[in-house]
């Protein structure tokens, strides 16, 4: 009989991953999404209002109406949700040791957390400007 | 035509890396490469090692990389290569001699998916019929070899030798598709497994590598879908 190392030949039982099926869809959802978002937020700041006009109080401005607060939080979350679990493949190829990849991945999860809950504390409590 | 052939060369029993030997052949443009290594073992070198059956394109033995691409030595031509050729054992796989890689893991992740028609119904006096539109469905992936080609020229193969691969993933997507089949269900679970399907980053190496034309990424996308709407 031949003996196959089983690190590199045949796989161990077969551990079906809700997680990994769950980030796989919704990559995909998030990146049809941003390109209706990111390319809507790119002409609407671009192409319907002048750039130059722009200010920290125009925003604040805009963001009296909820439907802006909810558009430029949603394309928020979809990017960084996009962005993180893109480069946590990069990790899962790239980073292979026990203690490294718990690091890195610690961290990533870490500081997503905190932009996650950064952002959209900015964006549920940035007072509105008359 | 005189062409350059160089071969990458490991002998286990006296060899501790692999090295690369030039050979000088003359050749006709409608040469194969097989045909080149052919001529290398019985005129110059007879302890050049590599696997080849049919020489057809259709048991899949002799897939390597030549010129940097892995192909089947018996369906490449000279005439579409040039004058300096270069071929070394498929990359990715552990090298047993020269040009033969140890192809156990690759066989292993194959059978893990259940590559047979699984059907618990009593056989049918006749055949299980299936229409057209129900075979065309898999029609693709029926098309595989098994050389080894895509799952060897697989980067995310590369970085994580636990990945099923390309190839499994393709016998798969043959019966989950197949009207005829019931084990698809287990199938799906065993590919939605952390070194199924999502480690695939679609960058079709596999499709440029395969010599049976298969759309192997499509077919890998199929059965993440798949796995998608069962969970759904």
């Amino acid at each position: 009989m031949v003996m196959i190392d089983p690190r590199t030949a045949g796989r161990s039982r077969p551990q079906g991953s809700g997680f990994e099926l769950f980030v796989w869809y919704l990559m995909r959802v998030t990146g049809v999404m941003l390109f209706v978002l990111a390319l809507a937020h790119f002409s609407i700041m671009h192409f319907l209002f002048d750039p130059s006009q722009e200010s920290a109080s125009w925003i604040a401005a805009r963001w009296g109406s909820l439907a802006w607060r909810v558009f430029d939080w949603t394309l928020l979350m979809m990017v960084l949700f996009h962005s993180f679990m893109g480069v946590r493949t990069v990790l899962l190829d790239y980073v292979h040791g026990t203690r490294a990849r718990l690091l890195s991945m610690s961290t990533l999860y870490i500081v997503a957390l905190i932009l996650f809950a950064a952002g959209t504390a900015v964006v549920m409590t940035l007072p509105v400007v008359a | 035509m005189h062409v350059s052939l160089r071969i990458q060369r490991f002998d286990p029993d006296r060899d501790t890396a692999s090295h690369w030997v030039e050979y000088g052949l003359d050749v006709d443009p409608m040469a194969r490469v097989l045909d080149l290594l052919h001529q290398v073992k019985w005129e110059q070198d007879s302890s050049l090692a590599f696997r080849r059956s049919c020489g057809h394109g259709i048991c899949g033995s002799d897939a390597m990389m030549i010129n940097g691409r892995n192909r089947l030595a018996c369906k490449i031509r000279v005439d579409q290569l040039g004058r300096k050729i270069s071929v070394a054992p498929l990359p990715g796989l552990p090298v047993v001699k020269d040009l033969v890689v140890d192809m156990d893991g690759f066989f292993a992740k194959y059978r893990s998916v259940h590559p047979f028609l699984v059907n618990d119904d009593p056989p049918p006096a006749q055949e299980r019929r299936q229409s057209q539109a129900q075979r065309a469905v898999f029609d693709d992936t029926t098309k595989c070899i098994l050389c080894g080609a895509c799952t060897s020229s697989c980067p995310s193969f590369w970085a994580r030798p636990g990945y099923v691969g390309p190839a499994a993933i393709v016998n798969a997507h043959r019966f989950i598709f197949d009207s005829r089949d019931q084990g698809g269900e287990e199938r799906l679970q065993i590919l939605a497994d952390r070194d199924g399907v999502w480690r695939c980053r679609t960058i079709f190496n596999c499709v440029d590598a395969c010599p049976r034309g298969i759309n192997i990424t499509r077919a890998i996308l199929e059965v993440s879908a798949a796995i998608v709407e069962k969970s759904a």
